[in-house]
């Protein structure tokens, strides 16, 4: 008996380990990969890299403020036109999980949320960039934004939906219009899950690089003209990056290392956010 | 003399094709408190949420027949204005968990937009809490959230909740059947004092409790209304042979 007894013991410390040792192997590559950007990337950060454009080959120095610029400008668009689209669609999708229309427009989620990006580009460039006859922030603000969605509608979804039914009945027992009912009550009780949707949508697009290929296209010089081409950070990253030059590549490494930075800093705050305005129901 | 507040008239109310309130006539006197009591599935919960039109909430839910608050049609009025005028408590106490105790109680007010200047929000917070005998235990954490609250508390907020609109008529959904005993006796010790400015309709399962708090008894069985009586007479002799088993336990 005491022996089958230290036999399972062996058996439950042997899978321990071998879970732990898993979880550690799958980390590990993330974690080089980290390091390595961080190593190549954080000694070219500086002020001057920050607030200037690239230089042409054959100078010194140079930066990025105009992917800066861009990326800002591009998400920000991006952000106006699916966040509140996308809240409204899953407000929707949690409130009338049965109908035809939900059914549908469910299904198209999750459709786009597995098409390509760079498939959403192609579609953007001949519906936007050709009629318009130019690249612009614009046409890559539309790209990421149809990116955009589908992670903003599912988050909305998901979240109002865990939302007790007994709390819509404690409003509309009050007398308070359904309207109402949705904003002052759905929405706030779900505010920290809907505003993580958003942080990960605004992470997730903010590296997209395929769809910008085609749309915003790029600009070596600082624009904030939404109807021209715009560079954007991971789309410097691609330029530079296959450039011959050794200075261009401090650039893109530079460059990595910012998009990194604020990916990361978006997660740490969403988790902090969600942490301090989770409702304990 | 006594006042009619709601009454039915051969009322009815169906889930789809499932009839679960038939033929239902019954008057009730104001500042009576009234239980509803009756098997799982008969229809007494269904009834009870026709009276402030919360049934046709659910997707497939009709009524038909009358339902009067007073001398008004509920069915022909505002559902807005029918809850306003008919609170209601639930099974599960239901705080707004993203609302301190003192929001929760101006709910009502403040989430349909009402103005109220803040010395009178100030003066129904302490008014409802106090009827609903939880100002004492919650004066220093007002703004504290509900939802810290025992279950019992949390319950007694959320009467404090329907109080504060000044409804003519509360409901009660099984209001204790979530609660400890000691909860649950504070909840029906508030029955006899809210039914002084209120009149209340109390479903529950529990036969003990509707002996306790009731004035009046309405059974209900398969969706009829059997009897409505004096609740002494009702637990002491019930005229239809149906409420008498139940009573004595015969069938559940």
């Amino acid at each position: 008996m005491d022996a089958r007894i230290g036999i399972r013991n062996t058996k439950s410390i042997l899978f321990k380990g071998l879970i732990v040792f898993l979880a550690f192997v799958i980390t590990l590559p993330l974690i080089i990969v980290l390091l390595y950007i961080i190593k190549q990337g954080i000694f070219q950060v500086n002020w001057h890299f920050l607030t200037n454009v690239p230089a042409p080959v054959g100078e010194t120095g140079g930066g990025i403020s105009n992917a800066l610029v861009g990326s800002l400008i591009i998400v920000l668009m991006s952000s106006i036109v699916a966040i509140p689209v996308g809240i409204l669609t899953g407000i929707y999708l949690s409130e009338n999980p049965h109908t035809k229309l939900s059914y549908y427009a469910g299904l198209c989620v999750d459709i786009l949320q597995g098409v390509p990006s760079i498939v959403v580009g192609i579609v953007v460039y001949f519906w936007i960039v050709k009629p318009l006859g130019t690249f612009s922030a614009i046409s890559g603000s539309i790209a990421l934004s149809i990116m955009m969605l589908p992670i903003v509608i599912r988050s909305t979804e998901q979240t109002l939906r865990l939302l007790p039914p007994s709390l819509k009945e404690a409003a509309l027992s009050l007398g308070v219009p359904y309207h109402r009912v949705i904003l002052k009550v759905i929405v706030p009780c779900g505010f920290a899950g809907i505003l993580s949707g958003i942080m990960l949508s605004i992470a997730r697009i903010v590296g997209e690089t395929a769809p910008l290929l085609f749309t915003a296209f790029g600009n070596p010089y600082l624009s904030t003209a939404i109807t021209k081409p715009m560079e954007t950070l991971p789309h410097l990253i691609y330029t530079y990056a296959t450039s011959p030059y050794d200075d261009w590549h401090n650039l893109a490494w530079g460059a990595s290392f910012i998009l990194l930075m604020f990916v990361l800093i978006l997660n740490i705050f969403t988790k902090l956010i969600t942490r301090k305005w989770n409702i304990q129901l | 003399m006594e006042h009619t507040v709601v009454s039915a008239n051969k009322f009815n109310a169906w889930f789809g094709d499932n009839h679960v309130v038939k033929d239902v006539s019954i008057g009730i006197d104001k500042n009576q408190v009234i239980a509803v009591m009756g098997p799982s599935g008969c229809g007494k919960t269904t009834f009870l949420r026709c009276i402030n039109r919360m049934h046709e909430l659910i997707p497939g839910a009709t009524a038909k027949g009358s339902l009067k608050l007073y001398d008004d049609e509920v069915y022909n009025m505002n559902p807005i204005y029918v809850r306003y005028k008919i609170g209601m408590v639930f099974q599960r106490p239901n705080p707004f968990p993203n609302l301190s105790i003192y929001d929760n109680v101006i709910a009502g007010y403040k989430l349909n937009g009402l103005k109220v200047a803040k010395a009178e929000q100030d003066r129904i917070v302490e008014k409802s809490l106090t009827s609903a005998a939880l100002w004492n235990e919650v004066k220093d954490s007002l703004h504290k959230k509900g939802t810290f609250l025992s279950g019992g508390q949390q319950q007694r907020l959320c009467i404090a909740r329907a109080i504060a609109m000044e409804p003519e008529v509360i409901l009660f959904d099984e209001p204790t059947s979530a609660l400890d005993p000691i909860s649950t006796s504070s909840v029906e010790q508030l029955f006899h004092e809210l039914k002084e400015n209120y009149t209340l309709i109390i479903v529950t399962h529990n036969m003990q409790q509707a002996a306790r708090v009731s004035d009046k008894t309405a059974f209900f069985y398969m969706g009829e209304l059997v009897e409505f009586d004096d609740t002494k007479k009702m637990f002491t002799a019930p005229s239809d042979v149906r409420t008498q088993n139940y009573i004595t336990g015969r069938f559940s």
